[in-house]
């Protein structure tokens, strides 16, 4: 091999100064992976849905409704390793499905918060005017009313009004769609507000009055040329809200007005646990556990990817 | 400073009508509350159109609306549906001061049932506040002094745990540390609900007693909060021109930390204890529940698993007010604190 056959980069001595320009995406990678409680979490995070969707399939969900009242409230065994509940269901088969019903709504009802959030915080910041008032109001009522109390009055509101729908063969409870409407409809108001903002100062660049000079669409101009501006805090709120959805879910499916059995969450395998604190301790410590694990984790995440994305917008 | 408080005061007037009419239009429609009036038995039917003409429920929605905000003092109710109005109504309406009465609890007023879950809440609450904002400053302000030190990744990762926690896995588990446990080994205990033992009575020792677990879950999760607010505050100070003036003038340590840093990073705290004090009156929910402490959230559930909409109503426009109210003081507090700040 001579001298002239190896290429003429290999000679250079690779000192970092040469190397070509990050892309955004490396460069919000690097700063992600520095967060080393964010990469663990998101390990951990990764290790949770596996739990709890490939649990499924380990347990059916007829294992996880299934009862034997001879075997109630006993404590972790071989056979159950996280025990059994107050009418002997399998408490580790419910946290797996319990688990995927709380994720789920998690995951859901931040798209719809999203979706919501982001129509009503960029046609607001956009157009302004009356509009802006009006939607800010609104957007302002439903913050200054305590969210617990918010979603609480429509849990009930909503109760019984949505039947139960059939999914990928399985049915799940109207209850569930309900949780989901509710955070997602209580929690819009923030990420408007961001977006809100955003619009506001965007639209003021030369290449919207470019887009507007062209003719292009209100429309076009908002969701086309302004949005993808708008994503890194969109997707950092979005994944902090998850982590938030799945908490409120938990507390209201606890007050006993969220997700109705038998269909588990988290949040309602812990409803009757007060009763048993002293003497089934497992009752609640393993979905209670199992939320605390995962909120967690997509805490760090969340603040993993606002350094990575967005490291201006830290609260001060 | 006047015209701006005035001007916030007039702006939350649309703001309230906009909340009043969101909740009235939810609770209308969250269940009969009439089926349970007629006791053990189920109600009625001619009971049941007796006691809906008598209520107003029959009416339209925005009828009973306009009820409930200005009263029905000026109209006449047809008690027995003959067409014939019979007695006059005596319901004043929010804007006179009166909240109507519970349909659950027969007639009582709902202000008078509010008030007297209000102290107990406060109890819990003020108390709460106190602490979070001692500790939180405390545990902030050490682990920003000592950034990257042990103790602040411990406080950093303790507090990112502290505000994932679900307030009921707190509670749960401190009723069975310090209740379950502590019993089991013949340690002092400590009581995990109620407000008092009913052998011994309401005594200031029985009801701080039963205080401890409740505070201690709340307190627990705020802490966390905090201590990340006052301990990048702090940081952000710490880093200042007039820091390093200060030092290099050769101004004792804790003279440059107490008297020049606290000053200045405890300013954003202000708000914060502004915007949080109305949403801890809300979060005594679950904690509530939990404890059988008889609060404000603990009445709210009874009241709306009951479909008692004026009570509900009740709660919740309290708190609004309160929400909007402390949002104005703390403007103008944080105004008095920050002389750079003018409106």
């Amino acid at each position: 091999m001579s001298v002239l056959d190896t290429p003429v980069d290999a000679k250079i001595p690779d000192i970092g100064l040469e190397s070509p320009p990050l892309s955004l995406s490396e460069m919000a990678w690097r700063r992600f992976r520095r967060h080393k409680l964010a990469i663990a979490s998101s390990f951990l995070l990764l290790f949770l849905i596996l739990f709890t969707f490939g649990g499924a399939l380990i347990y059916s969900e007829a294992d996880a409704n299934f009862n034997d009242t001879t075997k109630r409230l006993q404590a972790p065994t071989a056979e159950h390793p996280f025990g059994t509940d107050t009418i002997g269901r399998d408490i580790l088969a419910r946290t797996i499905y319990g688990g995927q019903i709380s994720i789920l709504i998690g995951l859901t009802a931040v798209i719809v918060q999203v979706v919501v959030g982001v129509i009503i915080g960029a046609i607001s910041g956009y157009y302004g005017g009356w509009l802006d008032s009006l939607l800010m109001r609104i957007t302002e009522a439903i913050l200054t009313i305590p969210t617990l109390f918010l979603l609480l009055v429509m849990a009930k509101f909503f109760s019984g009004k949505v039947p139960d729908l059939n999914f990928f063969g399985r049915t799940f409870s109207g209850s569930v769609v309900v949780i989901i409407l509710i955070i997602g409809l209580t929690s819009w108001p923030r990420l408007a507000r961001i977006v809100r903002a955003e619009f506001l100062a965007l639209k003021e660049n030369d290449f919207i009055l470019a887009a507007r000079a062209t003719g292009t669409s209100n429309t076009q101009i908002m969701f086309k040329h302004i949005l993808p501006n708008t994503v890194a805090p969109i997707v950092v709120t979005a994944t902090l809200s998850v982590a938030g959805a799945i908490i409120f879910e938990a507390y209201i499916s606890f007050l006993g007005m969220g997700v109705q059995p038998p269909t588990a969450t988290w949040g309602n395998m812990i409803t009757g646990a007060t009763t048993y604190i002293e003497y089934a301790p497992w009752l609640w410590f393993f979905p209670g556990v199992l939320i605390l694990l995962t909120v967690l984790s997509i805490n760090f995440v969340g603040d993993g990817l606002r350094d990575a994305l967005d490291p201006r917008s830290r609260p001060e | 400073m006047t015209r701006y408080i005035i001007r916030r005061i007039l702006q939350s007037i649309p703001l309230l009508f906009i909340i009043s009419l969101i909740l009235f239009l939810l609770l209308n429609n969250i269940g009969d509350p009439l089926t349970m009036m007629g006791g053990r038995n189920p109600t009625r039917p001619d009971d049941r159109a007796r006691l809906a003409r008598q209520l107003g429920l029959d009416k339209p929605v925005t009828t009973q609306y306009l009820y409930w905000l200005i009263g029905n003092d000026w109209t006449m109710i047809d008690v027995d549906g003959d067409g014939i109005p019979d007695i006059p109504g005596e319901r004043l309406g929010v804007l006179r001061g009166d909240f109507g009465t519970s349909i659950v609890t027969r007639g009582k007023p709902v202000s008078e049932i509010i008030w007297d879950r209000i102290p107990n809440t406060l109890l819990l609450m003020v108390p709460a506040q106190i602490f979070i904002l001692l500790f939180g400053v405390i545990v902030g302000v050490y682990s920003a002094l000592r950034q990257y030190s042990w103790v602040d990744n411990a406080v950093t990762t303790l507090s990112f745990v502290g505000f994932s926690m679900p307030i009921f896995l707190i509670a749960l588990l401190s009723i069975y540390f310090f209740s379950v446990l502590f019993q089991r080994w013949g340690l002092p205990n400590l009581p995990a609900n109620g407000m008092f033992d009913p052998r011994v009575g309401k005594t200031a020792g029985q009801v701080a007693k039963h205080m401890i677990l409740p505070l201690f879950s709340i307190a627990f999760i705020d802490i966390a909060r905090y201590s990340r607010y006052v301990r990048s505050a702090m940081l952000e100070v710490m880093s200042q021109d007039y820091i390093r003036t200060a030092k290099a003038k050769g101004l004792k340590r804790y003279y440059i930390i107490f008297i020049h840093a606290m000053r200045n990073a405890l300013l954003p705290i202000v708000t914060l204890v502004g915007l949080d004090l109305p949403f801890l009156l809300a979060g005594a929910v679950v904690t509530e529940r939990i404890f059988a402490w008889p609060g404000m959230g603990r009445l709210f559930l009874d009241h709306l698993q009951r479909a008692d909409g004026p009570v509900v109503m009740g709660i919740v426009m309290i708190l609004a007010v309160f929400v909007i109210f402390s949002q104005i003081l703390t403007d103008i507090a944080y105004a008095a604190l920050d002389p750079r700040i003018r409106y």
